[in-house]
């Protein structure tokens, strides 16, 4: 277990160390924002999180920025950063699984795809799972499956409540049947969560698919997205080969989702750390 | 067995064996393999089939019921694909939509009420990705049910028949037993999906097959599963009825073993199971 502290909280407007991988590997200083097609000055949108500040389109952010937004002083301990995949399958596919993994460790300076953490939220002790969807398309392991069956089972021990941050197209193809269990693995670990009584928020971001979806992300107390994240079981490409039509406009967007009553509510990212604080006081008191 | 297409090489026409793990995909999926019917017509007497969600609607490709398995009342609910046209298209090629899920666990709740052993059995391509599914909450209906189907204080065998598809097939697939069919195959995505993404040719399946470690003795070395269920030479589909004795045969010594633990020991039985697996670190 380790310490990580930012320097500056996350509001004040100075260039951040880890923008700087960042900035080297983009073409300027400018990002054009998806939603209003304006260009914005890079910066101004890193200072708000990803969110547009003309238009509020969320854009992605990685598993760490997540932590720091929603933590306290942005400062948490991270736990089981040193559990890599064996590679059960011995997969080969371009390039050897073994091979990939190491490259997008480096890439993406993350162990696999989810950064599990103990952090506090308003003052009040959480675990929290943040997953990175730079790393495989956030997809979900055996190292994903464990790190979150530990955080439940540390939530229990501690008494805290849980909260998992999804961004991911679901299981892990390379790890082969050894990720699908995954999905019952965490499943069950949270009906000992809820037996226990203990909350369990989860959040759901661009793009949460397959079988994340398909298990943890749709078990919270409380189930809330991101506005125009995209979620479902089958991914938009899967079901317009089946059906063979066109899928209709805002379909397995988040608020698509409200509609029929798959999630409990949409949630700007500048108001997460509040929503979930207010949930966490009604649960936990 | 396939013959190498080229014309104009030199070399001779070399027929090439298909992978052995290939093999079992396409046995598993052979127009003639029993499907959940055909063992449940042959292992459970008396069953009775029970219908819907009680909240949307009834679905064909998921058969729930009640019966007797050797005088021992059970609850059976398996995955059902069709063998004719009709039939496929009834069934949905065997592909569960939310309602099916959650007519599912109502049913298997329902036997936990009553202390009687579940016994499932999975046979599906997947899921069924569609509008109608996602907008019903597919993901959220297969979620439930593999938290639900872990607090089961009741026995529960989970058997793979055929194609085990994804999350389709584990969302019945929560046992205390978790056994495979000598020819089935279990998957985290079909052969095809993956050829499709690994080498941008859905044609080489073949080798997606191999990479996927999808046959029972594969699953069975990850510690994926408890057991296989041998078949007659050539494959279920070559002799139904000595494959459905050879299936008594294992669910009888599984349901006996599982009689010894009661509902909280059952329920911690299943849940170190499925807590270890994938246990696979760097
Ligand atoms: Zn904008």
């Amino acid at each position: 277990m380790s310490w990580f502290k930012r320097d500056r909280p996350p509001d004040e407007k100075l260039p951040r160390i880890e923008d700087k991988e960042r900035r080297v590997r983009t073409e300027g200083l400018w990002q054009k924002c998806e939603g209003c097609r304006q260009i914005i000055w890079k910066k101004d949108l890193e200072d708000n999180w990803n969110v547009c500040p003309r238009c509020g389109a969320h854009s992605r952010i990685d598993a760490a920025a997540r932590l720091r937004m929603l933590l306290d002083g942005g400062v948490y301990a991270e736990f089981d950063a040193s559990l890599y995949s064996s590679d059960p399958l011995d997969f080969v596919d371009k390039q050897p699984y073994r091979d990939k993994l190491a490259a997008v460790r480096k890439a993406t300076g993350v162990s696999d795809a989810i950064i599990s953490a103990e952090g506090k939220l308003d003052g009040r002790l959480i675990q929290i799972c943040s997953m990175e969807n730079k790393f495989i398309g956030g997809s979900m392991g055996a190292v994903v499956g464990e790190k979150i069956a530990r955080a439940i089972e540390r939530a229990m021990e501690k008494r805290t409540p849980l909260v998992i941050v999804s961004a991911s197209g679901g299981a892990r193809m390379q790890e082969g049947a050894v990720s699908l269990m995954q999905m019952a693995k965490i499943s069950a670990a949270l009906m000992r969560l809820d037996e226990a009584r203990l909350p369990y928020v989860s959040v759901l971001t661009d793009p949460t698919t397959g079988g994340v979806t398909a298990s943890y992300a749709m078990l919270g107390d409380l189930n809330i997205a991101e506005p125009g994240a995209l979620i479902g079981f089958a991914g938009p490409r899967v079901i317009e080969q089946t059906i063979r039509q066109k899928l209709p406009e805002g379909f397995q967007r988040a608020e698509f989702l409200v509609k029929h009553g798959m999630l409990d509510a949409v949630v700007p990212r500048l108001e997460m750390k509040p929503y979930i604080s207010k949930a966490l006081r009604f649960f936990a008191g | 067995m396939r013959v190498n297409p080229e014309p104009e090489s030199d070399a001779c026409a070399v027929a090439v064996e298909p992978h052995p793990a290939w093999l079992r995909v396409l046995l598993a999926r052979h127009a003639k393999r029993p499907h959940s019917l055909d063992y449940i017509s042959r292992l459970i007497a008396g069953f009775e089939e029970v219908h819907g969600d009680r909240s949307f609607a009834d679905d064909p490709a998921i058969v729930a019921g009640f019966g007797f398995f050797e005088d021992r009342p059970v609850m059976v609910v398996a995955e059902q694909k069709g063998r004719n046209t009709k039939q496929k298209l009834y069934r949905n090629f065997g592909m569960p939509k939310p309602e099916g899920y959650r007519k599912a666990l109502r049913v298997m709740q329902m036997a936990a009420k009553f202390g009687r052993p579940v016994i499932t059995l999975l046979d599906t391509p997947g899921a069924y990705p569609g509008i109608d599914a996602e907008e019903r909450g597919q993901a959220e209906a297969i979620a439930r049910n593999l938290r639900e189907m872990s607090r089961l204080p009741v026995p529960v065998v989970a058997v793979c028949i055929g194609e085990g598809g994804s999350g389709g097939a584990l969302a019945l697939g929560v046992g205390n037993i978790v056994l495979m069919l000598e020819n089935a195959v279990y998957s985290v995505i079909s052969p095809e999906s993956c050829a499709a993404i690994i080498y941008r040719d859905s044609a080489k399946a073949e080798q997606a097959a191999a990479a996927l470690r999808l046959t029972a003795e594969d699953l069975l070395g990850l510690g994926l599963i408890d057991g296989i269920v041998p078949e007659p030479p050539g494959g279920a589909h070559e002799d139904p009825d000595a494959a459905a004795e050879s299936l008594r045969e294992h669910l009888r010594l599984r349901l006996d073993e599982l009689a010894a633990y009661d509902g909280p020991a059952l329920v911690d039985h299943r849940y170190a199971k499925f807590r270890k697996m994938g246990n696979f670190f760097a």
